[in-house]
């Protein structure tokens, strides 16, 4: 396409080696009606400026690596197409309420430590031996929780959550969302193991559904949804607690 | 290892985003709804004489009264608004292996909503 | 310095490199194993992958059909005792990974699903609607999480293998965070470390899809096997090369030329049927031959002037709207967000556009049946690897199966081997640790020196590879891709970066994973000029026929001083002589 339009980036950057203070610096481009912001980024550092460093790798919205926060609002620069940005500049950051490595890249330990901490894994309700084949699991069952299973951890909910931002004790709309993913899984028997990272205070609790998360994500997971579905289950367990001994499973079937 | 920019949020993060904003009004209807049972409050405490009474009548007539009647209705309203949104989120509905709209189930809400309102309102004024 | 010691180690944090720390954790819980990946896992290349996984599951099915399409498919080049340990060991790999809670699509009856794919003569490719191998790698990394003896180290870059006393004995690695460099120690050592569709301009392949691992063993002596064997998927989206799945084409998409022909009538593959026809899709005809004879017609479709031009290139059209967007939605609901997102089509309304796009090495390291490299210590699975199950062409849903079935066999086999050798010695990681520092400093991080830089090696080695090494090759065209490598790599050593800062060096990742792109373009080139014959996706018009007498053989291209050797080794032939591919006409 020979059409093409200019546009300026201002872009975080932050070299701790040589400077101890971040800084924004503008790129003047021109760019192709079907770029998106990743490929002037990739533009800005194979042609003008290659110590700028950020993460990516599919460029089709899968892997989750390129989130960064453009004109403030938290986006998958694969998917953010230069053309819809009418601003004179367009501000690239690094993801918001993450702390900065370098440039564009977050320290991301935060979250990979929380992950494992919902048991993220299906605790199966009976062992079933290989030999025997597939737990059946019909359309309908799979429904339940497919939403929820779409999360590609790339943690732009966690930018969205001003509950992150306050405190970063806040388990998160993601581990969240997944522990409800396996909660949701027929074949899965294990919501009371993780009920202890779920239902304590960083957990659910600390949601008060601002929602941007689900506003944010780009796989359509609703991660607030899930949370305030788990609020419920949580609430109508603690309340039936003492029925238990009557109903083990607490009347799921 | 290099040091990392931390970048806080300030006391004023819910002003930067309209989405922030109104979720901060949406928390600050329940300090309507507490001032408002405190109001009931003295209404029953009142209640014990008829001197107390006519004192808290003469207020309710007041346009002081009248202005705070209406923004607290406002928030109320609002909170319902918000109240029946988040309502489908935790009623999920399945009809075989699709999800019933849950713009449906919300809709479904508000139709009792009004039904109700109108009963209420019928009873009290009539 | 620190180092670092464990029994296997295992580079590469996809499908294979998973499935083995797996296999390792859960079944020797008393030995360490390490998991060194350049990414995040989640971020690993497996994530992209669409369609589906390959097993035998119906009861009209069998394994030695599924051998026998393999082997037809590869045009006959892959060992079939391999083959056989794949189909053989597929379903139970698979069953395995719906108990780790894979959310495989499911039959009404709550059985698993399976679709028809490419070069396949019964449905038995397993499919998590068309994000299969995004569900497969979350499930597995998230299962990966419940075993405490994993070590991960997470986006740290291997720089070399420490080889001593004949054995491989672990790596050195940048840790791209700090900059700095470490050595980790390790018995058994299995690399997973994926393909290298990023030597060729336009491709499937995510950014980090650069041939590192390939390039590791290269330089420690180790060959590579069948590199010019390079597949180019049919359906790719036109100027991003983002994959169009061949799902849509096993649900019955079809191709068609700016007549509105099914032009594949004409290349052998086979009769249309009606889109009403209730047979439609017929299986290995047609959209569902293999991949290496739809990208040829292609390429003949545009010689002849029968494509459409574009922006960004020719392409033709992969008609969807027949299927209805209830079946879209529900079986390919990427497709179409893909389509609608990056071509601004919507595939109920309209066809998409689609080109040729390389996708898939077929080649890799030279490994046995136990994923056992000629290297002791050294192991090898997944896209890097070539056992050889897949030959000259790989058929579609057969990777996924792969890279599950022998990364478990390459941890039994690391295991193995683990028990059976001492550790290493400290001194040894450490000298090799400082070693490693030196050369770096002396090479690429010595203060900017030159012109030369990263992107403008890189694109020439991206450009000459798809002139001389594409679809269609020749002498000539090779023997100039070969000389032009050649001085991109003298280039090369006078390469000096922007960036020698140490924290979190972009550049400088950069310029190794070009350095190991090198490698990998000069197997590929020289491998393919040594190929005179036209086998599967190695396609020379200056020798257009299949020679099984002097070419039913791998190559094997060995690193040297200047250009590598190609040697050759035996294809192994247990049941199924070889024949005629024929599609279209059974």
């Amino acid at each position: 396409m020979d059409v093409t339009e200019r546009a300026v980036l201002e872009v975080y950057r932050y070299l701790p080696d040589q400077e101890s203070e971040p800084r924004l610096q503008n790129y003047e481009i021109t760019y192709r009606d079907d770029w998106v912001v990743l490929d002037a980024l990739n533009h800005i550092k194979a042609e003008i400026d290659p110590t700028l460093s950020f993460r990516w790798s599919c460029r089709m919205g899968v892997c989750g690596s390129c989130g960064m926060m453009v004109n403030g609002e938290p986006k998958l620069t694969c998917e953010t197409f230069v053309r819809d940005y009418t601003t004179e500049t367009i501000t690239i950051e690094p993801l918001a309420h993450f702390p900065v490595v370098r440039d564009l890249v977050i320290n991301m330990e935060d979250f990979m430590e929380k992950l494992p901490t919902v048991s993220p894994w299906l605790i199966p309700d009976e062992d079933k031996p290989l030999e025997e084949g597939e737990y059946l699991q019909t359309p309908a069952q799979v429904a339940q929780y497919q939403q929820f299973s779409m999360c590609i951890n790339c943690m732009l909910c966690y930018s969205a959550c001003p509950v992150y931002g306050l405190d970063s004790a806040f388990t998160g709309p993601a581990a969240l969302a997944l522990a409800e993913r396996y909660n949701l899984d027929s074949r899965d028997n294990g919501s009371k193991e993780r009920a202890n990272v779920v239902t304590a205070h960083e957990g659910i609790w600390e949601c008060t559904y601002v929602g941007e998360c689900t506003e944010v994500c780009p796989k359509g997971v609703d991660p607030a949804g899930a949370i305030q579905m788990l609020k419920l289950s949580s609430a109508r367990d603690w309340a039936m607690s003492p029925l238990s001994l009557v109903m083990p499973r607490g009347g799921r079937s | 290892m290099t040091p990392e920019i931390n970048r806080p949020l300030p006391r004023s993060w819910w002003l930067r985003k309209p989405a922030y904003f109104k979720f901060m009004i949406r928390e600050m209807t329940s300090v309507a709804v507490l001032a408002y049972s405190l109001l009931i409050i003295w209404a029953l405490w009142a209640a014990a004489d008829a001197q107390s009474f006519s004192t808290f009548y003469d207020f309710l007539r007041s346009p002081l009264s009248i202005g705070l009647h209406a923004v607290v209705f406002g928030l109320a309203f609002y909170h319902t608004i918000t109240w029946i949104a988040l309502t489908p989120k935790v009623m999920v509905e399945w009809r075989g292996d699709e999800r019933v709209d849950p713009d449906l189930i919300a809709w479904n809400i508000w139709l009792v909503f009004v039904l109700v309102t109108v009963i209420v309102l019928v009873l009290v004024l009539a | 310095m620190e180092t670092f010691q464990h029994d296997v180690l295992i580079i590469g944090g996809g499908g294979a490199g998973l499935r083995a720390a797996i296999a390792v954790a859960r079944d020797h819980p008393d030995f360490s194993v390490g998991v060194i990946s350049k990414v995040y896992p989640m971020r690993s290349h497996t994530v992209s992958a669409e369609g589906g996984a390959a097993a035998v599951i119906s009861p009209t099915d069998s394994l030695d059909d599924h051998a026998y399409d393999t082997i037809s498919g590869s045009d006959w080049l892959a060992d079939q005792d391999a083959v056989e340990v794949l189909v053989e060991h597929a379903p139970e790999e698979l069953f395995q990974l719906e108990h780790w809670g894979c959310p495989w699509s499911r039959e009404p009856d709550g059985h698993i699903s399976v679709r028809p794919f490419g070069g396949m003569k019964l449905e038995r490719t397993w499919y998590a609607a068309d994000k299969t191998g995004f569900h497969l790698l979350h499930t597995l990394f998230q299962t990966s999480l419940k075993y405490d003896a994993i070590t991960r180290y997470d986006e740290w870059f291997v720089t070399s293998l420490i080889v001593a006393d004949d054995r491989c004995q672990g790596v050195t690695a940048i840790e791209i965070r700090t900059g700095e460099i470490h050595a980790i120690g390790a018995k058994s050592v299995v690399l997973c470390t994926g393909g290298a569709g990023r030597v060729y301009p336009f491709t499937t392949n995510g950014s980090i899809k650069t041939g590192d691992g390939m390039a590791l063993a290269y330089r420690a002596g180790v060959a590579l096997k069948d590199m010019e064997f390079v597949q180019y998927h049919p359906t790719g989206l036109p100027g991003t090369g983002i994959l169009i799945t061949e799902a849509a084409r096993g649900e019955g998409g079809v191709m068609v030329n700016r007549e509105g022909r099914r032009y594949l009538q004409d290349y052998d593959l086979g009769h249309p049927l009606d889109l009403g026809d209730p047979n439609h899709p017929q299986k290995r005809t047609m959209e569902l031959g293999p991949r290496d004879r739809l990208s040829q017609a292609f390429i003949k479709e545009r010689e002849a002037g029968r494509t459409f031009e574009g922006p960004d290139g020719d392409y033709v059209h992969l008609d969807i709207r027949h299927l209805g967007e209830a079946t879209i939605d529900r079986k390919i609901p990427m497709v179409r967000e893909l389509a609608v997102r990056y071509v601004g089509i919507d595939p109920v309304e309209e066809p998409i556009p689609v080109r040729t796009v390389v996708h898939y090495m077929m080649g890799g390291i030279d490994t046995d049946t136990n994923a056992v490299t000629s290297l002791p210590g050294l192991f090898a699975a997944g896209e890097c690897a070539c056992v050889s199950v897949n030959g000259a062409n790989r058929l579609g849903s057969n990777s996924l199966t792969e890279i599950l079935v022998f990364g478990a066999r390459a941890a039994v086999a690391a295991v193995d081997h683990a028990g059976q050798v001492p550790p290493p010695a400290n001194q040894l990681l450490e000298n090799s640790a400082r070693a490693d520092e030196q050369q770096l400093l002396e090479t690429l991080l010595r203060p900017n020196g030159g012109d030369e830089t990263v992107s403008g090696i890189r694109t020439t080695l991206q450009e000459t590879l798809e002139e001389g090494a594409g679809i269609f090759r020749d002498q000539t065209t090779l023997e100039r891709t070969c000389s032009t490598i050649a001085e991109l790599k003298a280039r090369y050593q006078k390469l000096t970066l922007a960036d020698t800062s140490r924290t979190f060096n972009t550049d400088l990742v950069a310029a190794l994973e070009l350095g190991a792109m090198l490698d990998v373009g000069e197997a590929i080139a020289h491998s393919a000029l040594a190929r005179t014959e036209s086998r599967g996706s190695h396609q020379r018009t200056d020798h257009p026929e299949r020679d099984d007498e002097r070419f039913l053989f791998h190559s094997l291209a060995f690193r040297g001083e200047g250009d590598p050797t190609i040697g050759y080794k035996e294809v192994t032939i247990t049941r199924w002589p070889p024949g005629e591919r024929v599609y279209g006409r059974d």
